[in-house]
């Protein structure tokens, strides 16, 4: 086992751990923290279906986003579609026998990192060139977008350029599953690409990329509007009324 | 026109986004509640001496408390999709007006003391410790915010603005750095009864005025009857439908319905008010006293149901709200939806074909609707989504021959704030006041040049009082706005009312 295996492996295990225990954490508090008034954003929808199918369209369509900002909604859409063709693309990597789909999806993963960077690319340069976007930025916002930026160009990369012996690759993941450290291909591209992955996944709880957790508790979203043939109460509110 | 010590925004033919003018109204806060207004809420007369401890433990319980504000303040990725979208920043070009710039105020605070990024790396995160700085900030811009929701239409996870700047609020009276307008009011309420200190014999009186007016003119002995046990309909309606123009021609309007619909009404001395303040100051403790209030009049009165006349945050806390804070109804008639609004009561019957108009008496007007922000995006009217939007066009269709509405960007969800809601309504708010009304008041002026609008009506008491004061700055009239229930009143046409003497005495001027 070379330093650099065991460094990649370690990484890799607390990365996760961090992620998985950071977002649970995060989905708990929120499941947890009573939303005491009725508030979505009207008209919202009267029954519980209805509001699945609201957050559908938020989810899949940024639906709200593309009310506010064409160009935001684009950039922002591309990106993430593209992000979810990219992960698609990667499950092949870690599951044996690869499923149908995941084969059918392996050349579409391609176009999704290429959109992913440049939706990556557009919505920084909205965060540059507006006024209005460059004053809300914080260093945190640019270092993200490098971030990201980075892993899908150096994934890129290693598509277009330098390729790296990917079946190595796999074969030191599923190392991992059994707790045994196989050895790890030492390109810069792929240490560099794996690197930041582990990053983004130890930062994801930390940083507003809880927007993804956070969209499925938004009360203005996911509430019904029956404030009126449903009483709305919750316990700390109920509390009150016994005083 | 009026006269403003500021500039006044010139109004142009279309929307343009505002280049950022940073700390353009740093100057602007309201006055500040004396310890006489904090006490009766059970706030701290002032500021306390460790009140920025308090601060950031208040800030934990709240985050306790409200899923919205721990998600929202989470959540942000600083798109910039919200950050043309408040009328504030439109008329103002400072940046703590746009929704993010307002919320970055709380967040900063927020990513300091409860998040990790923020407590190692606070430059890194644009986290900040909270200091009187910041605290005075916080009092300047969370009072330039009327929690009117159009930012949280635009956001792709619905961060609400309102539901930061009444946590903020709420933060701020716990150190007892109290906002006067809306604590000395909420005080009003709770020792008089209505917002505006109204007492009964005052109330009295005024409703007897009324009386003897409508029948002067009618010929109708139309009744507008207070604390009259039994009655079937309980009207809550903003005690500036009393006295106020033109808030009390909806007044009139409503009562000539209840006597065409044949039922009994009344209104209560103890529930005089409608508006509930406690919202705009985020105390859910102060919303369900204020809201108590209305169970309590209901259970006094021994009537049937309740109806609510024309105010737009206060439809938000009667629609949304009031089953939460003061249900349930169990004791109220159960065919009828708790509560009901004036306009759903007219509606239902103009659909009935109950109601006869003549819509001609409205022909001296050419009427366009502003939707009030609170109705439009914190409610609903009817039993479909979007009934907030079409039963009050459809009252103002069934009364008048001439309607337009305003460009689709500026109406139904997509509504400007009038630019005085949320409890910024006064006057040391009023540069405030007549910027953040900018946007709407461009879209008014771009239909009436196209279409010839002369009206425009509104089913909120602070648009009315806010657009009466803020018209003449823009060289508009302030009679320009109406109440929706006032052309209802114009129309309607009484049983027994003898018409064509009317008519006839107009033609008889007209000839002179």
């Amino acid at each position: 086992m070379s330093f650099l295996s065991g460094f990649y492996a370690s990484l890799y295990y607390v990365a996760v751990v961090i992620l998985i225990a950071g977002l649970v954490n995060k989905i708990v508090q929120y499941a947890r923290t009573p939303a005491p008034l009725k508030i979505p954003t009207t008209p919202a929808p009267t029954s519980s279906g209805k509001v699945t199918l609201r957050m559908v369209r938020e989810v899949v369509f940024f639906e709200s986003l593309f009310k506010g900002n064409k160009w935001i909604w684009i950039f922002g859409w591309v990106f993430h579609f593209g992000l979810f063709l990219v992960t698609l693309r990667h499950l092949r990597y870690f599951i044996d026998p690869v499923w149908l789909p995941i084969t059918f999806i392996q050349p579409f993963g391609i176009y999704g990192g290429i959109a992913m960077v440049v939706g990556l690319a557009g919505l920084w340069a909205r965060r540059v060139l507006v006024d209005r976007v460059r004053y809300i930025t914080s260093p945190s916002d640019h270092l993200i977008l490098l971030l990201l930026l980075l892993i899908g160009l150096s994934g890129l990369s290693m598509k277009f350029a330098a390729h790296t012996d990917i079946v190595a690759v796999k074969n030191f993941f599923f190392g991992l599953y059994q707790l045994q450290v196989n050895p790890l291909p030492s390109d810069p591209l792929l240490l560099l690409h794996l690197l930041l992955v582990a990053v983004l996944m130890i930062i994801f709880p930390y940083s507003k990329l809880l927007h993804a957790p956070g969209l499925f508790f938004s009360p203005s979203r996911n509430q019904v509007d029956n404030p009126r043939e449903k009483r709305h109460i919750v316990p700390w509110a109920e509390r009150l009324e016994q005083e | 026109m009026a006269k403003a010590d500021f500039e006044v925004p010139l109004l142009k033919p279309y929307a343009e986004i505002p280049a950022l003018e940073p700390g353009a109204m740093a100057h602007s806060r309201p006055f500040v509640a004396k310890a006489d207004f904090q006490g009766p809420l059970g706030f701290p007369g002032e500021l306390v001496e460790d009140w920025q401890e308090r601060a950031i433990d208040k800030m934990g319980e709240l985050l306790g408390k409200y899923r919205s504000l721990r998600v929202y303040l989470d959540s942000c990725v600083k798109c910039g999709s919200c950050t043309d979208k408040c009328h504030y920043y439109l008329g103002t070009k400072d940046p703590n007006n746009m929704p993010v710039g307002r919320q970055d105020l709380m967040r900063k605070v927020y990513r300091r003391y409860f998040t990790l990024a923020g407590r190692f790396f606070p430059k890194l995160v644009g986290a900040s410790d909270f200091t009187r700085e910041v605290l005075d900030e916080w009092y300047s811009y969370f009072h330039q915010c009327s929690q009117c929701r159009r930012c949280s239409v635009f956001c792709p996870y619905g961060i609400d603005t309102a539901e930061i700047s009444m946590a903020a609020r709420e933060i701020m009276d716990s150190i007892g750095v109290g906002q006067k307008y809306c604590n000395e009011i909420i005080g009003k309420v709770y020792k008089i009864g209505n917002n505006l200190g109204l007492p009964g014999p005052a109330l009295r009186d005024t409703l007897e005025g009324l009386e003897e007016d409508v029948f002067d003119d009618t010929g109708v002995a139309v009744r507008y009857p207070i604390d009259e046990e039994g009655a079937e309909i309980l009207l809550v309606t903003p005690s500036a439908d009393f006295f106020a123009e033109p808030h009390v021609d909806g007044l009139i309007g409503y009562g000539k319905v209840f006597h065409e619909a044949g039922v009994s009404w009344t209104l209560s001395t103890h529930a005089s008010e409608a508006a509930n303040f406690g919202m705009f100051i985020g105390s859910y403790a102060n919303m369900r006293r204020l809201a108590q209030r209305i169970r309590e009049a209901a259970i006094a009165l021994k009537v049937k149901r309740i109806v609510f006349g024309e105010c737009g945050h206060a439809w938000r806390v009667a629609y949304s709200f009031l089953n939460t804070l003061a249900g349930p109804w169990d004791f109220l008639d159960p065919r009828y939806p708790v509560p009901q609004h004036i306009c759903e009561f007219t509606h239902d019957l103009i659909q009935q074909g109950k109601l006869r108009f003549d819509k001609s008496q409205n022909d001296d007007m050419v009427l366009t609707f502003h939707d009030s922000c609170n109705v439009a995006r914190a409610s609903r009217m009817g039993d479909r989504p979007g009934g907030q939007f079409e039963i009050p066009r459809a009252i103002i269709r069934a009364t008048c021959n001439h309607f337009f509405d305003m460009e689709e960007e500026t109406i139904r969800e997509r509504t400007f704030c009038c630019g005085g809601g949320g409890g910024l309504l006064t006057d040391d708010l009023m540069e405030l006041r007549v910027k953040g009304a900018m946007p709407r008041m461009q879209a008014l002026n771009n239909v009436m040049k196209e279409k010839g609008v002369t009206h425009m009506a509104a089913i909120c008491a602070i648009c009315k009082s806010q657009f009466t004061k803020v018209l003449p700055y823009y060289g508009m009239e302030m009679e320009q706005i109406v109440s929706v229930h006032q052309l209802v009143s114009n129309a309607l046409i009484l049983t027994g009312q003898d018409r064509d003497e009317e008519d006839e005495e107009e033609t008889s001027d007209e000839a002179a």
